[in-house]
């Protein structure tokens, strides 16, 4: 199955893909095998998600939980504020342009 | 490596003056003072007027700190800071001291103008005090990360962890921290300590971190760690754990205990007791300056986002994780780890050079936020608890 090479799999059971390179807006990127197109631009570092997680699921990175689900995450979406939250204390962002 | 060796048996890296403020009231006047040569005298001080043991720990042990040859107090007159026992502490040490107090000096010129001229004559002194030959094993190094994103993780951070890896091989002392950024950790970790009782407290010391910061109702997490792709403070945390690399873990210190002897070492940053006075550490030169506190000689400092601080008293290497961010900030990095993304770099060999700028650093070398002038430092209130005795096992 084909993946992008700019999808790092840190651990074997992890839900996600991290970014090591960008993904510029309009792009369709291959994640196991299946094209996703992105609208927006996706830095370095930003997560991709590997696996299904259904909605209160726990995400894992590093092949441990940094997380819950807030919906269901499907394989390619981006892995962020909007669909993960803390199982310790919230996240504080400022809401302006990444 | 070559040193200058202290009375209790440490040795320093570098030989410098601290210029220590007992008050906010007196930062101005020791400012100036130091003005008389930025490079060879540093600023330390702490603002508050009213009495914390904590402080005054600190600043004993800062001005006691193995890079430090001489100490010049200023005081207000009227603060709280005992700056009696500060003055004995320094001198029981044999250290030159003087405090300078301004309201018995004549105000603001006359204190500057008294100050550096004692200031002079110490840098005079201490540029031809001789040193002695210094091993690896003589070195206490201590690792922050700020300003963190999603590539400080993987590649800054276990790169600094392969650093330690060989500093405590080679006999160092290696201090990692911030409690509140290994919320999450706290199984993986506790399962390193060399002893079962050890575990419990490093444990603890999590579980502590977490309660304070549900209280405060923030994580330690600022909102360009969310810019940078991070989304929650286990996320975060597992990065920042990457630093501790893969050796066992030989004790829990608190801010201003020194590693008894070479091998790894969490600090328990988060006060103990209820939550007062506010956030544990207000931002990443207060980290910096509990290690120093510990002995640290110098830190390694992580960052995706690109900090740009250095510090009084003891070098900054900062080791830019995000390639990106080197490309812009390349002045102030010393270390790019973000090769590892770009292929042109393993983390071994990013860990192998950050092991050999220590060294380098440590024999004199300047670090680039040494160069550039940084001499960030803070010191806020706080209150702790005496570690109990399974934190430093025999």
């Amino acid at each position: 199955m084909v993946t992008d090479a700019r999808l790092l799999l840190l651990s074997p059971g992890d839900t996600v893909y991290v970014l090591r390179g960008q993904i510029e807006p309009g792009e369709t990127v291959w994640v196991d095998g299946v094209a996703v197109a992105f609208a927006g631009h996706l830095g370095l570092g930003h997560k991709i998600a590997r696996l299904a997680v259904p909605e209160g699921g726990q995400v894992i990175k590093y092949g441990a939980p940094i997380g819950r689900a807030t919906q269901a995450i499907a394989p390619g979406d981006h892995v962020h504020l909007h669909n993960l939250r803390s199982d310790y204390t919230p996240t504080y962002a400022l809401g302006g342009k990444a | 490596m070559r040193g200058w060796l202290r009375s209790d048996g440490r040795k320093g890296i570098r030989n410098v003056v601290a210029v220590a403020y007992l008050v906010e009231c007196a930062h101005h006047v020791a400012r100036k003072i130091a003005e008389v040569d930025g490079s060879a005298a540093h600023v330390i001080g702490f603002p508050g007027c009213f009495p914390n043991e904590y402080a005054q720990k600190m600043m004993e042990r800062l001005c006691t700190h193995p890079n430090v040859g001489a100490v010049l107090i200023v005081s207000l007159g009227c603060e709280s800071f005992n700056r009696y026992q500060l003055d004995q502490v320094v001198a029981a040490t044999g250290r030159p001291v003087q405090t300078l107090v301004i309201q018995n000096a004549g105000g603001t010129r006359s204190s500057i103008n008294a100050g550096r001229d004692w200031v002079a004559m110490q840098i005079a002194a201490l540029s031809a005090a001789p040193t002695v030959p210094m091993a690896v094993s003589d070195l206490i190094v201590g690792t922050v990360c700020g300003g963190s994103d999603g590539t400080s993780g993987i590649t800054g951070n276990p790169a600094a962890g392969i650093a330690f890896d060989k500093l405590v091989a080679a006999g160092a002392a290696c201090i990692f921290e911030e409690t509140g950024e290994l919320i999450g950790c706290e199984s993986i970790m506790a399962d390193r300590a060399v002893t079962p009782e050890l575990a419990i407290e490093l444990r603890a010391s999590v579980a502590k971190a977490a309660r304070y910061y549900a209280t405060l109702g923030y994580g330690s997490f600022a909102s360009g760690n969310a810019d940078g792709g991070l989304t929650t403070i286990e996320e975060k945390s597992l990065g920042a754990y990457m630093k501790s690399g893969q050796s066992p873990i030989s004790g829990l210190i608190k801010p201003g205990d020194i590693p008894p002897k070479g091998g790894l070492y969490l600090m328990d940053v988060v006060p103990d007791g209820e939550v007062r006075f506010g956030f544990p550490n207000i931002s990443d030169n207060a980290e910096i300056v509990e290690m120093m506190a510990s002995g640290a000689h110098c830190t390694l400092f992580v960052t995706g986002r690109g900090s740009v601080v250095g510090s009084a008293i003891s070098p900054v290497i900062k080791i830019a994780a995000n390639p990106h961010m080197y490309a812009r900030l390349s002045e102030d990095m010393d270390i790019n780890a973000g090769s590892v993304l770009e292929g042109s770099a393993t983390l071994e060999q990013v860990g192998q050079q950050i092991f050999d700028l220590v060294i380098a650093a440590a024999s004199g070398q300047q670090t680039k936020s040494e160069g550039l002038g940084h001499q960030e430092f803070i010191l806020t209130y706080k209150t702790f608890e005496p570690i109990g005795p399974s934190c430093l096992p025999i």
